[in-house]
């Protein structure tokens, strides 16, 4: 019999249909995979699971935990239901968690509020808990507040308060997007470990086919609030026959076509850094402890030659937007030298300074952060112009915001547009088109496509290749997304702890890493092909076995 | 938390230092010679200058400041002119009525704020949340002086239960003293709790907000519960921000209800000590002040620390 079952669910917020018709089961100890892009109504499939849904909202159809309805529960009931049968793990762990409480006040909390039982009890039962989860075994943990913990210890006590009442149904959203890839690995790892020991049912929900690929049984996949495929992980894959679903597949491995304009190893390069150091002063503890620097970025030396694709990868802390920003000339070198088009950018006149920053442009990640509400995109596109402000016309202004605009795919009219008129993957174009618009010779794009869907990452990339091969500008392209990465770059560089360990040419350095660190990297990212291999070799294993007994 | 306090304590020394430096080059340096206002245009040459030898002002502007600074330091506010006796008398007694009217004031205000600002939050867009925000805008539009005067006019003249004003020292019994400040205290407390209100719900609407809140949820918290236990002191930040600034106001700010009630207040001390040209009652009186906001100050920033862990150390 299934623990957990949706039938015919239909969600709407304020009249806008969210969910239409949503189907899906659990049966014990199974893993379900419900995969999308965002606004495709899965976590709102979450939030209806435990009757967390926003102010506003009606429902219709049926949501079963074993015998029971919860469609229409009362509070009181679904009070009892939460966190004792269905129990979920949230995104961002940092936020989940309560800032001024104790991780012991945490966990402890849901096992006294559904248990009768005393404090000192609820505690050795948190530290049993806690310990399964992972934490380090000692007795401060108990006492300890959030941010006193990694990323990945924060996201292990999450899961820590999800299963300290042995629910029997756990739901998972996005456990694992905040979190760098080898703790995704790790986390995902404990999750699937506990779920199969513990014979519960987990609705896992992620925009990463590639992780739900490796951890579903089954999947089913989402599109404006529709379950448009579903059924076993590896027979889905290997006979997808809805359009978006291949789309999907297609969109998460998109490779952008091949550089057409051949590099020149003997150009000089157009950005040269010598023995980089940048360190930060740490606030002190005391009055009387003399001031400790963290060195962010340690001796780094590395060049990108005209039109060329440079990779920087490293988990978070490894300094590699430390870099970016002083190489952007944001921030001034503690040691070390930089040369771009052959000069210091720290130490030429005001006027060389100003054509050295037409010369480069940056990218973010969230480009709706990076703009000013209250701007057009004309305003906020021709921003760097203000390098250029006494030596053009406004005219010759407008036709370079229109050229822009158009390079990056959008329309002229679109300039007198305001930036929440525009979608994720539109404002990125902005985003790039503001970079463009002096005409630069190098691009720094920090994490460009890691807040876009996997359909909108794929046109962006597209959009990079492209205008690498028309414009010849050169990529400085940061991110913790390995596969990203080399879809772009010819190039590699993989920082850890503020230093290079490795760097060569893409394909070397990804097909034959040779620093451990490098390897453990590569390892840990999640690919959909390879884990539907290994998945596809553990079915053949299996019916062998059967056959033989 | 140790460290913290000491930190917060040397910028706050600092403060005061400079403040020093501002009262007194505002009251001794500007333009003006403070022997010729407290003696008028008429005054002869040579008793301006007896004057200004008694009150040291031939000495050089270094020397008067340390003199000053020290001496306050010791205790020693220097002697009113006006009243011809120590500035720290006239203070200590103003503010034995100042300092318990601005208590019982906050305390009046808190709690009428905290309850009211966080039902409003709990039944936001009810009729319950729009009827207190309805009277939390009144009483914050309502000048509080005319509010003082109809509790006079109800209380103390229509009812006759509380005195109209005055104050009877606290050697005639404190509960005498206390039935004295009570209207006064109203008077001052509700607009404050007016504000207080409206800060304590748009807080708490923040925090409820939060992933943490809905993390509690998930646990199988009733929404009652999980306001009380996750939301109320996170939203306590904001409100303590309000609180300190509050109590700074209801300590020295209060001087149109001090009139109203004929209070011996510090604000009207102050008042009269400008009005009469008391420069040293004024500069000194002005300096306790300052002293006191930088201590509420010190106190709001341990009660931070207190609230939010992530502010107990420095790292």
């Amino acid at each position: 019999m299934a623990v957990f079952s949706a039938k015919n669910l239909s969600v709407s917020i304020n009249g806008t249909p969210i969910l239409k018709n949503v189907s899906f089961s659990l049966a014990k100890g199974e893993i379900l995979g419900l995969v999308g892009e965002s606004g495709s109504g899965k976590s709102m499939s979450a939030l209806a699971a435990m009757q967390l849904l926003p102010d506003g909202a009606t429902q219709d159809g049926s949501i079963r935990y074993k015998k029971h309805e919860i469609v229409g529960a009362s509070e009181r009931t679904m009070n009892e239901v939460r966190g004792r049968s269905i129990s979920m793990v949230f995104q961002e762990p940092m936020t989940a968690l309560n800032p001024t409480k104790t991780i012991g006040d945490q966990v402890s909390e849901g096992l006294l509020w559904h248990f009768k039982m005393t404090r000192q009890r609820a505690l050795e039962r948190t530290q049993k808990v806690l310990e399964r989860v992972g934490l380090p075994f000692d007795n401060h943990m108990l006492d300890r507040y959030p941010h006193q913990l990694s990323g990945g210890q924060r996201q292990r006590v999450v899961i820590a308060m999800a299963i300290a009442c042995k629910p029997r149904f756990l739901i998972a959203d996005e456990p694992t997007t905040a979190l760098d890839v080898t703790i995704q690995a790790q986390i995902l790892a404990l999750l699937k470990e506990i779920v199969r020991k513990d014979q519960m049912s987990l609705l896992l929900i992620s925009h990463d086919l590639a992780v739900v690929a490796d951890m579903a049984d089954r999947v089913a996949i989402m599109k404006d609030g529709e379950i448009v495929e579903h059924g076993p992980t590896g027979q889905l894959f290997r006979t997808l026959s809805h359009p978006y679903s291949q789309q999907l597949v297609e969109a998460s491995s998109h490779i952008p076509k091949a550089r057409t304009r051949p590099l020149d190893p003997d150009a000089k390069p157009l950005l040269a850094v010598e023995g980089l150091v940048r360190t930060y002063p740490l606030p002190k503890r005391s009055v009387f402890e003399k001031r400790q620097y963290h060195t962010a970025v340690n001796t780094v030396s590395l060049r990108i030659l005209p039109h060329e694709s440079v990779g920087l990868v490293g988990e978070s802390g490894c300094g590699k937007s430390t870099l970016a920003r002083t190489v952007l000339g944001l921030e001034e070198p503690t040691k070390g030298h930089i040369s771009f088009l052959g000069k210091n950018p720290f130490e030429v006149s005001h006027k060389e300074e100003k054509a050295l920053k037409r010369g480069i442009q940056a990218v973010f990640q969230d480009p709706y952060g990076s703009f000013d509400p209250r701007h057009t995109i004309a305003k906020t596109v021709a921003e760097p112009l203000h390098l250029l402000r006494h030596e053009i016309s406004e005219t010759a202004k407008n036709g370079k915001v229109i050229a822009a605009l158009e390079a990056v795919g959008l329309k002229p009219q679109d300039a007198h547009k305001y930036p929440h008129e525009f979608s994720g993957g539109q404002r990125q174009r902005i985003a790039i088109a503001r970079a463009l618009v002096t005409e630069p010779q190098l691009i720094v794009a920090d994490e460009p496509v890691s807040a876009l869907d996997v359909s909108i990452r794929a046109q962006i990339l597209d959009l990079l290749a492209d205008l690498r091969d028309r414009l010849g500008v050169a990529y400085l392209f940061i991110s913790h997304d390995l596969s990203v990465v080399q879809a772009i770059t010819d190039r590699v560089i993989v920082m850890n702890g503020g230093r290079i360990v490795e760097e060569g040419s893409t394909e070397q350095v990804f097909r034959h890493p040779k620093h451990p660190y490098t390897r453990m990297l590569v390892a840990a990212a999640p690919d959909l092909n390879a884990s539907l291999k290994r998945r596809h070799k553990a079915e053949i294993k299996a019916r062998t076995a059967r056959q033989k007994s | 938390m140790f460290s913290y306090g000491v930190l917060r304590l040397l910028g706050l020394s600092l403060t005061l230092f400079a403040a020093s430096i501002v009262v007194f080059v505002v009251l001794e340096v500007l333009p003006g010679d403070p022997a010729q206002v407290m003696l008028g245009i008429s005054a002869q040459e040579d008793t301006l200058a007896a004057l200004r030898e008694q009150l040291g002002l031939n000495a050089p502007v270094l020397t008067r400041y340390v003199d000053w600074v020290l001496g306050m330091l010791q205790g020693d506010f220097g002697i009113s002119y006006t009243y011809n006796v120590p500035v720290s008398e006239l203070i200590a007694e103003r503010a034995a009525v100042s300092l318990p009217l601005a208590a019982i004031a906050l305390i009046l205000s808190t709690a009428i704020a905290f309850p009211i600002g966080i039902m409003a939050a709990r039944f936001r867009g009810k009729a319950l949340d729009t009827g207190i925000m309805g009277l939390t805008q009144v009483g914050i539009a309502l000048p509080n002086f005319w509010f003082a005067i109809l509790l006079v006019y109800v209380f103390a003249i229509t009812l006759r239960l509380l005195p109209s004003g005055g104050f009877p020292g606290w050697d005639q019994g404190v509960l005498n003293g206390l039935e004295a400040l009570i209207l006064p205290a109203i008077a001052l407390a509700l607009p404050q709790a007016a504000i207080l209100a409206r800060v304590m719900r748009s807080a708490l609407i923040d925090v409820m907000s939060e992933d943490y809140i809905r993390t509690a949820r998930a646990k199988g918290l009733s929404a009652r519960v999980t306001l009380w236990r996750h939301g109320v002191r996170n939203a306590l930040i904001p409100v303590l921000t309000i609180l300190g600034l509050q109590f700074s106001f209801l300590v020295a700010g209060t001087v149109i209800i001090e009139n109203v009630f004929y209070l011996p207040g510090l604000g009207r001390l102050i008042f009269q000590a400008i009005t009469q040209r008391d420069l040293i009652t004024v500069k000194s009186g002005v300096m306790v002040l300052v002293a006191l906001v930088v201590l509420i100050t010190f106190i709001v920033d341990l009660a931070y620390a207190a609230v939010d862990p992530r502010l107990r150390r420095g790292r």
